[in-house]
């Protein structure tokens, strides 16, 4: 993808490798719209809200308004009593077993039954014959609460005397993850520049505008299912079973088209899954839920909070020598996938640059708030915020330029981290470069008018990770007599367009249009099973699985092409549609022909499997030693901002990014990935953020939850993305992560652009104008107190 | 059952003859009565966009609409938009220009445009920008949008 237009130098270069992989393939490479593109822009895409049907009942939750209390009492006798009402059912309905993500920290109970954590948990439910009535019965359901005492931030939460919320975790400690590389005393010994500072981040939502929704049908044969917008609908079906003590057998989870995800309650099961068959059981009938936007903004499910303290030491060149980061997340109510989220947290420190000491506190900690899980670059992005606004700290500190600083440090290719990352392809210094590039950065830096700036801010992500559990995907192809191709994987797409990437890698290795392959939504039943969509690996790891079962359908063909030619298979070779030998190209063969013939004739069906697993190596996460992804993608970008001092505004009026993707399979989609993520970061860096008071979100709403408008983002000439084309081996045709590393640099970038207008350095998230303008304004308070009382002004 | 009123609903040039509590949003109706499901349901206060119809040409928020409301007038849905299952300019622009991620907030953007479209055939950046203003995206970050609106805006415009 080449947005540039400003740096003719950087896009020939570009273009030089892009245009030499285009025209080596058909299909991969080419801005490819989206297969369900046209369904959806004619309305016709059915999402899980969309889905009726017969006999269904609508369900509704009722969620408690203590930040903590024991239930003593609930009486739902009323409620049943309504005309309308189907069934009510409470928390004991379910067999009390918990289910989560990780073994250690499985919290979760279908509906609360003695104890409530934070507002917004779910305490009953309700199927009635319309909505309306179900809400009416929510009112009629009487719960006595017993009033605990509350905590609700994350160092007082750990001192000793606070109130508990699980019995499991001393100290309300959820996770703790710890590691140490290299010698981090001896390094900080021999620095001669050492720095500290502390940045804070703010709880921030997944923002996705399709609410939560399923359907359950709980049938007379004991079978449940569940039709719902999952990511990960494998997560989804072992926590089902799981919390409802069933064999796996007896779920079924079918993903419905997903109307955005960004990881969160998309990826788990939530209670409205369990209730929704639950008293689909009780009713003989199916049962839908919906979530309201209130009930999406207010319940569990959102990025962590952090305090990152980071004490960083350089020789005098400015090179880093240790990092020694302490990090304390408020993770809320319960566990979610946190304790992975402070490995990698600690992990993400090895990452894009070279610290060849690294020492790693984290301390996920229970308060009675919402709970925080995974969202859209998972912990680093507020790791990146942290680094890369210390970075240009050290780099003033220590009068180097901010972009020599990151090229002085940045990894390599073939460089091995201290916690093992085993960095392959890594164009970074090529990203800083494109970036200085495209930005007109050295025109602009410290050369702006007043309250104008520009900033540099530079991140990395993996693609894909390997993980204790499911880590490996698989693909199944099944040719048709009429030429198309049914593709299969437990990968969804979400709208990041993994129907399409994988479509096409499935169309170059067949030789067929894209239009002829069709990708199967999941179904539990049917499609293999799979990790889910997360951690950037759908390209790289469902890609590669999708690739060699492109591979093997096509040698089975061959096969079959070769015993109706009667020549060996050897000699045949695959152009588009057709298969011709390659010794005396009349004698050719439709693809169609071949598989007709393979199956009428010798009753051959050509099925095929692919795997990828990344599994050749161990990584020990009690230690943190291991490569964690097959493959990590660097970015970096500059953005320009206009500061207005008399309010605070911040108005972005150029952005520029670049990020080593390897090569991108689907340039549009490649670019509506990095510029989807990096819009998500402006929100992120200015405005977004759930306002809390005593556990109680004051905005759940978009009304009051600033998400970024169409007129929030710098004019299209201004705001410009470009690839660095590399070739990564390991991934299914040199390809890498592209939907979530391009965000993690934009924060920084915005903390240092800010500083450059304004010289007020913002080390807490979001950076929004009350803040920007009291941050002006104690300055200026601070030099009229040097004025009054210095003797020149007497 | 009691308050149901008796009410014509013009939509997509269908007449439909309805008898609906005052009450119900004309969202409601459409997904509910209707089952015109194509207009979607989301933060149901008039924030995000994704229920946008058509009411005589003029986009508004179904979700802040009485039914009521819109007896007599002319209801486009995205469904009218598309001349039976073959793509509109505007709807082929979003399609080819990467302006459809996730797709849930497709038909609100492409009937916004459809109106923007209309009244002004050549329209700037900014005057884009303020037409959507009043429709969230999370996936794209917009640009993909911006560009398939001056795609169609492009391909629409009269020629001479």
């Amino acid at each position: 993808m080449l947005l540039a237009t400003s740096s003719p130098r950087a896009n020939n270069r570009a273009n030089n490798m892009h245009d030499h992989l285009r025209n080596e393939y058909d299909v991969v490479g080419q801005p490819t719209p989206k297969k369900d593109g046209a369904l959806k822009a004619l309305g016709h895409a059915e999402y899980a809200d969309d889905i009726s049907m017969p006999g269904m009942l609508h369900g509704k939750l009722l969620r408690n308004p203590h930040p903590h209390a024991r239930i003593v009492r609930i009486d739902t006798s009323r409620a049943e009593m309504l005309p309308g009402v189907r069934a009510v059912i409470t928390g004991k309905e379910f067999p009390g077993i918990k289910y989560g993500n990780l073994p250690q920290t499985r919290d979760y109970l279908p509906l609360a039954i003695d104890t409530v954590r934070y507002i917004g948990e779910e305490v009953a439910a309700v199927a009635a014959i319309d909505e309306d009535t179900a809400e009416e019965a929510l009112d009629l359901i009487e719960v006595e609460y017993e009033l605990l005492p509350a905590v609700f931030d994350p160092e007082e939460a750990m001192r000793p005397g606070a109130p508990l919320l699980h019995d499991s975790a001393p100290s309300n400690i959820c996770a703790q993850v710890a590691f140490e590389f290299g010698n981090v005393d001896e390094a900080f010994f021999s620095a001669s520049y050492i720095r500290e500072d502390t940045f804070d981040t703010q709880p921030v939502k997944q923002g996705m505008l399709e609410p939560h929704a399923c359907i359950g049908l709980w049938d007379s044969t004991g079978k449940i299912s569940l039709w719902s917008c999952k990511m990960s609908p494998y997560v989804v079906w072992r926590q089902l079973a799981m919390g409802l003590g069933v064999e796996l057998a007896n779920v079924r989870v079918v993903q419905t088209v997903v109307g955005g995800g960004f990881s969160g309650g998309k990826q788990e099961a939530m209670p409205m899954d369990f209730c929704a068959v639950m008293l689909s059981k009780k009713t003989r009938r199916p049962v839908k839920i919906v979530h309201t936007m209130d009930e999406v903004l207010t319940i569990g499910h959102m990025r962590h909070p952090m305090k990152v303290w980071l004490r960083t030491g350089t020789d005098k060149d400015g090179r880093i020598l240790a990092q020694h980061c302490k990090l304390i997340a408020n993770g809320g109510a319960y566990s979610s996938i946190g304790g992975f989220s402070m490995y990698l947290a600690g992990a993400m420190l090895n990452i894009p640059y070279r610290v060849p000491n690294i020492r790693y506190e984290g301390k996920r900690v229970y308060t009675n708030n919402g709970f925080c899980g995974a969202l859209r670059g998972h912990t680093n992005t507020q790791i990146c915020f942290a680094r890369d606004s210390q970075l240009e700290l050290i780099a003033a500190d220590l009068s180097i330029d901010p972009i020599d600083i990151r090229h002085r440090n940045a990894l390599q290719p073939g460089d091995v981290t201290p916690n093992g990352f085993r960095i392959g392809t890594f164009a970074f210094d090529e990203c800083i470069e494109r970036v200085v590039e495209l930005s007109g950065w050295r025109n602009k830096r410290g050369k702006l008018a007043k309250y104008r700036g520009i900033g540099f801010g530079c991140g990395s992500h993996i693609s894909g990770a390997r993980l204790m559990g499911h880590s490996a995907s698989a693909a199944e192809i099944r040719l048709q007599e009429d030429g198309t191709v049914h593709l299969t994987t437990g990968s969804t797409d979400v709208g990041q367009g993994a129907d399409t990437v994988l479509s096409m890698i499935a169309a170059e290795v067949l030789g067929v249009e894209v239009d002829a392959v069709r990708f199967a939504r999941v179904d539990s039943d049917s499609t293999p099973v799979d990790p889910g969509t997360f951690g950037s690996r759908v390209t790289f790891f469902t890609g590669n699985a999708v690739k060699r079962a492109a591979e093997d359908a096509r040698r089975q063909l061959a096969e079959i092409a070769a015993q109706r030619m009667k020549v060996g298979a050897d000699d045949l070779v695959f152009r588009p549609g057709e298969i011709i030998n390659r010794r005396d190209d009349r004698q050719r063969i439709s693809l169609k022909e071949a598989i007709r013939w393979g199956a009428f004739q010798t009753g051959r069906l050509v099925i095929s499997h692919g795997t990828y697993s990344a599994s050749d190596e161990k990584i020990d996460f009690r230690t943190g030693y291991g490569n964690l992804s097959p493959a990590y993608n660097p970015s970096a970008c500059a953005v320009e901002v206009e500061v207005d001092p008399e309010t605070g505004q911040v108005k972005i009026v150029g952005f520029w990014g670049a990020d080593d993707s390897g090569f991108p399979l689907n340039p549009l989609g490649v670019k509506g990935q990095v510029i989807g993520a990096t819009v998500m970061s402006f929100g992120h860096a200015l405005y977004e953020g759930l306002i809390r008071i005593d556990g109680k979100v004051m905005n759940p709403s978009f009304r009051d939850y600033k998400m970024p408008l169409i007129t929030d983002i710098p004019k299209l000439a201004d705001f410009q993305h470009s690839n660095v084309v590399t070739w990564e081996s390991e991934g299914p045709f040199g390809a890498k992560e592209a939907g979530q590393g391009a965000g993690t640099g934009v924060i920084a970038a915005l903390a240092n652009a800010i500083y450059d207008a304004t010289g007020v350095r913002m080390q807490s998230l979001p950076m929004s104008p009350d803040r920007i303008r009291f941050a002006l304004k104690e300055r200026e308070g601070k030099k009229y107190a040097e004025k009054e009382f210095s003797p020149a002004t007497e | 059952m009691k308050h149901l009123l008796p009410i014509s609903l013009h939509v997509n040039g269908e007449t439909h003859h309805v008898r609906i509590p005052p009450w119900r949003t004309l969202l409601e109706v459409l997904r509910e009565t209707l089952a015109l499901t194509e207009t979607k349901r989301s933060c149901q206060e008039g924030q995000c966009g994704r229920c946008t119809v058509l009411i005589d040409g003029k986009p508004i928020n179904s979700c802040l609409y009485l039914a009521i409301e819109a007896a007599g007038k002319d209801v486009q849905t995205i469904e009218g938009l598309a001349n039976s299952g073959v793509l509109d300019q505007i709807q082929k622009s979003f399609l080819e220009k990467g302006g459809v991620q996730c797709g849930f907030c497709t038909p609100g953007f492409v009937l916004a445009t459809k109106s923007l479209l209309s009244e002004n055939p050549s329209p700037s950046e900014d005057e884009i920008r303020a037409a959507m203003v009043g429709h969230l995206c999370r996936c794209t970050g917009y640009v993909q949008i911006v560009e398939a609106i001056q795609d169609a805006a492009g391909h629409l415009k009269p020629q001479g």
